[in-house]
């Protein structure tokens, strides 16, 4: 796929504002600290430090997804003991018991999506890193698509909270959250900054910048 | 700090794509009708019908409806004759002294503080705009409209409900409070509001008619 060679408003020497879309041409003395003359929004060529700050939410995330797995997300204690419960335990109770759309939603915006997430935002950030040329249309979709569906994990933080607070009938039953909810909500968080840091712009730069005759077809 | 140009000299139409910098120039619009980039297919502006009237209107719904949503209770158990029935703040209120702090500070701010704040600031910019008083002193308010959005997960809160509710069924009898129903409405004319303002008649002169 080559795309119609097309000006930018970066090769055009013009900084569009992120809040307002305004175009603004930097002054020639310096380019920091710049404002938008319309709605006053910091102005920036490109989110500043894009890459380094997406890698660094990332890898942060990457590590925490690990004890949002394996410790216990919920403690309950009933009549009958005490129970310890996971996000897949959770997901492996609710399908037993015969709610498999609800196991099917709840897997797939605590496991699949968070781990998808990450991968996805590994692997834009890799190859705006490499200055790839290779599939931006399809690499912007994957952007949009990591931005609409972070929110969605924080499903589990919800449950739980309705969970606890709902579970108090002291000598009956209780329930408590464990310490795999702070691990998940984080990295619900971190993920969302993440994608919030990286600039999709970047998928397109190298394109404006290589000659359409000198374009990789990787 | 340098203040930019404002560019006198760029054709008025010209844009950038917030999403992949194309520079092209922004179509006229019907009312209804959508702009999209020619290169990436992002959102560049819509021209939604009787913006400001259609989306003050249910700005105001929405603000009645989330107070709804928090001073009544989200949803109940029934179990051996005892009764329990939670609302929003109470359920915060159990989490944090259960020492789940950051869990519950985390919900705080997602599920009734942002969206609060979006309404706020959604209605600080549209009642100027309203009155004909549009000014670029409305732009610090914006800015965190947009900046708060997607922070705002009232719909996700729903559907875990909804989930915790389906775990509870099997072994206590689940009611549904008066504040489900209205955050569930709320989700639905928050989205519509969202959809009904342009936030371009914020950045037009005051002798600028749309």
């Amino acid at each position: 796929m080559s795309p119609r060679p097309a000006l930018t408003a970066r090769q055009a020497g013009l900084l569009s504002c992120h809040i307002c879309g305004q175009l603004a041409r930097p002054p020639a003395a310096g380019s920091h600290a710049l404002r938008c003359p319309r709605c006053n929004a910091p102005l920036h060529l490109r989110k500043p430090a894009s890459l380094a700050t997406t890698w660094a939410l990332v890898l942060a995330a990457a590590i925490l997804f690990v004890p949002a797995n394996l410790l216990p997300m919920m403690t309950t204690a009933s009549l009958l003991g005490t129970q310890h419960d996971t996000i897949m335990s959770g997901v492996v109770f609710l399908w037993q018991s015969g709610s498999w759309p609800l196991a099917a939603v709840v897997f797939f915006a605590s496991v699949m999506v968070p781990l998808l997430k990450i991968m996805a935002l590994v692997y834009l950030a890799a190859s705006a890193q490499r200055r790839s040329c290779r599939q931006p249309l399809q690499r912007t979709r994957l952007y949009r698509l990591v931005e609409f569906v972070g929110r969605w994990s924080m499903l589990d933080i919800y449950v739980i909270t309705i969970l606890v607070a709902l579970v108090q009938f002291q000598g009956l039953a209780t329930i408590q959250a464990g310490p795999a909810a702070v691990a998940f909500g984080a990295v619900v968080v971190l993920t969302m900054f993440a994608a919030m840091s990286f600039d999709p712009r970047l998928i397109w730069d190298p394109l404006a910048d290589a000659p359409p005759s000198e374009q990789p077809h990787d | 700090m340098l203040a930019p140009d404002a560019h006198p000299l760029l054709p008025a139409d010209l844009i950038a794509c917030h999403e992949c910098d194309l520079l092209q120039r922004e179509p006229a619009l019907a009312p209804g009708e959508t702009a999209r980039c020619t290169r990436c297919g992002a959102l560049l502006a819509r021209n939604p019908p009787d913006s400001i009237d259609r989306s003050l209107a249910l700005a105001c719904t929405a603000a009645v409806l989330y107070l709804i949503a928090n001073l009544y209770p989200l949803v109940g158990l029934e179990m051996q004759g005892r009764r329990v029935e939670v609302t929003l703040a109470g359920a915060l209120h159990i989490l944090w002294h259960d020492g789940m702090g950051p869990v519950a500070a985390l919900v705080g701010v997602t599920a009734l503080l942002f969206p609060v704040l979006e309404l706020l600031m959604i209605l600080a910019v549209l009642v100027p705009l309203r009155l004909g008083r549009a000014s670029p002193r409305l732009a610090p308010f914006f800015r965190l409209v947009r900046s708060v959005q997607p922070w705002g997960m009232v719909e996700v809160f729903l559907l875990g409900m909804l989930v915790s509710l389906v775990k509870l069924s099997h072994l206590a009898t689940v009611i549904l409070g008066t504040a489900f129903w209205a955050m569930a409405a709320l989700i639905v004319v928050l989205t519509l509001a969202g959809r009904a303002f342009d936030p371009r008649l914020l950045w037009q002169t005051p002798g600028q008619t749309p």
